[in-house]
């Protein structure tokens, strides 16, 4: 038996309606599968939000103090480096040298960390398979996921009712 | 909507008004090197309001240049903003004028004895930058810069109320298109004039000294004033109850703006700063060993004002969404930046006898009340809801996560 039950839709506006529709009947949505972000969609679902800016923040934290401590043991500590004739006991003395780099490796790190987090988040490496149920949502149709697992005090009659209410162009199950 | 101003908004910008206009007549009897203080006072705050009144001409000219569509309910606050430009141009000639007068020294190099080579006063730097460095030439610019911008700000004002009239769905595009133009033309003129006039009114204090992103650093610091200055006075008619149109995505992206503008602010700060640094050519390094010796605490302080709080404080969703985050921040860095032009102006004007006491902020204070006052007054004028622009529809249902 099949993990789960699609609705395939032609138009946003209606996949949205019908995801309304279908969650007042108690009928819990496990996802929606669309080639665009849709407008207002994540307030129907429910989706929370984001945390992903937090590990932007995290990453970029983490990349600032190690540039700077490399900096300070490279130039300063290490072999100390002549930076236009200046003091170069302590590190804030030639601080405006190092402060590009700082942001630079700050960016670099935060961005890159932030990709790859998001990667492994929804699992979407290069050359993973397709996880999409139907080649279209990746085009121009909407298909909304109902797992039989999340369900099961429902009958497979009974979703099925629902869903057609919802006119979509096609059901089918995966 | 209609915002009418009395009452106690107006009392208000009256008396800051009162407190300005009397701390300019009492300066000019306080103590040593009164005159020159109070002209640095005016020029600061004149220059730093003015600015606030020039980006609301070339926000609005942004928005009709990119197309963009969100802010349209906010576009009486841009002109109520630019509003204040033919008043701020007139501060600032009253400064100049008087400076061409003698009257003040703000401007060393409009001393004639410098280009003589007889006379025991010349100075053979100055003198090389007389083809450019003129009287003549610099007031021609001087008033090209400003009647343009006063013209295109006023032609912007004009053109928008006429939209609000009912017209055609054809001419109505085609009355967009046109304010495009005029944007796009509005913008290349001003980005070259913005950089040259930072040149002829602020750099050529400091008349030895030069610095190419001078210019940029200079807009910015007028951009992110007026973007948090816009900012407050859409906090404000909110609260009144006034502007239930703007919604929590208009506020997120104004909170953005000001946001982005503080980095675009540091990082100008940062790049003409480190390469003076890094080089330390007596020539180019004296302009920051007037500044770090003898105002580090202003210099530091706009720096760390200005780039610290909105960085750590503006940073996340929610604080840009909540009004009383963006007004703490606002109101912080609205005087660091303010703080900022008091660092760029007054080494050169005052020598290292500068400080910020009454007269600096009554004269602050009074340039706000009459920006206010101007501002206040012309939002008063108009709904504060725009009617006929094409794309209000689409602002007033702008959502944003």
């Amino acid at each position: 038996m099949s993990k789960a039950i699609y609705a395939l839709y032609d138009d946003d506006d209606v996949m949205v309606e019908g995801a309304k529709s279908i969650l007042s009947k108690n009928i819990r949505i496990k996802d929606v599968y669309s080639p665009f972000p849709v407008h207002g969609l994540e307030n129907v679902l429910g989706i929370k939000w984001t945390r992903l800016a937090i590990t932007a923040f995290l990453y970029g934290l983490t990349a600032m103090t190690l540039a700077l401590i490399g900096m300070w043991f490279f130039m300063i500590q290490d072999w100390p480096m002549n930076i236009g004739g200046k003091p170069n006991d302590f590190l804030y003395q030639n601080l405006p040298a190092f402060i590009p780099i700082t942001f630079e490796f700050t960016v670099l790190c935060a961005a890159h960390g932030m990709a790859l987090t998001y990667f492994i988040r929804n699992k979407t490496f290069p050359g993973m398979p397709a996880r999409n149920p139907h080649p279209r949502t990746t085009d121009d149709h909407f298909a909304i996921e109902i797992s039989r697992d999340e369900n099961s005090g429902v009958s497979d009659d009974d979703i099925r009712a629902v869903l057609q209410e919802t006119n979509p162009v096609e059901i089918f199950e995966k | 909507m209609d915002y009418a101003f009395e009452g106690r908004a107006k009392k208000i910008t009256m008396i800051l008004m009162a407190i300005g206009l009397l701390s300019i007549v009492l300066g000019f009897f306080s103590g040593d090197h009164a005159a020159q203080r109070v002209w640095t006072s005016i020029l600061i705050s004149g220059f730093f309001f003015f600015g606030i009144g020039l980006t609301g001409t070339f926000f609005l000219a942004v928005q009709y240049a990119a197309e963009s569509g969100w802010p349209t309910v906010l576009k009486r606050i841009f002109e109520g903003v630019s509003a204040y430009l033919p008043v701020g141009s007139i501060a600032l000639l009253v400064v100049f004028i008087a400076a061409t007068f003698h009257w003040n020294h703000i401007y060393h190099w409009m001393d004639a004895d410098l280009y003589d080579p007889t006379s025991e006063h010349y100075d053979e730097i100055i003198a090389g930058k007389q083809a450019y460095l003129n009287l003549p030439f610099w007031w021609i610019r001087t008033i090209a810069y400003l009647s343009v911008y006063v013209w295109f700000t006023m032609l912007f004002r004009k053109r928008s109320l006429l939209e609000d009239e009912p017209m055609e769905l054809d001419s109505q595009r085609s009355f967009f298109s046109k304010n495009q133009t005029l944007a796009a033309v509005f913008l290349v003129f001003f980005g070259y004039t913005s950089v040259t006039a930072s040149w002829d009114w602020i750099m050529s204090i400091d008349t030895h000294w030069f610095s190419t992103i001078f210019g940029w650093y200079i807009f910015s610091g007028m951009w992110i004033s007026g973007m948090v200055m816009m900012t407050l006075l859409v906090i404000y008619l909110k609260s009144k109850g006034l502007m239930d149109f703007v919604n929590d995505s208009h506020m997120h992206d104004m909170g953005k703006w000001v946001f982005a503008i503080s980095f675009l602010w540091t990082y100008l700060f940062f790049c003409q700063f480190m390469l003076y640094w890094y080089s330390n050519i007596p020539e180019e390094v004296m302009y920051y060993q007037a500044r770090i010796e003898d105002y580090s605490w202003a210099f530091w302080g706009s720096l760390i004002i200005n780039f610290v709080f909105p960085m750590l404080l503006l940073m996340s969703k929610d604080a840009k969404r909540k009004a009383g985050f963006l007004t703490f921040v606002g109101v912080i860095i609205f005087f660091g930046h303010w703080m900022d032009v008091f660092m760029i102006v007054t080494p050169g004007a005052m020598k290292q006898y500068g400080v910020i006491g009454w007269v600096e902020l009554g004269t602050f204070f009074g340039f706000l009340g009459l920006f206010l006052y101007i501002t206040l007054n012309a939002l008063s004028k108009r709904p504060l809801l725009v009617k006929g622009h094409p794309m209000l529809e689409e602002s007033l249902h702008h959502h944003i996560n």
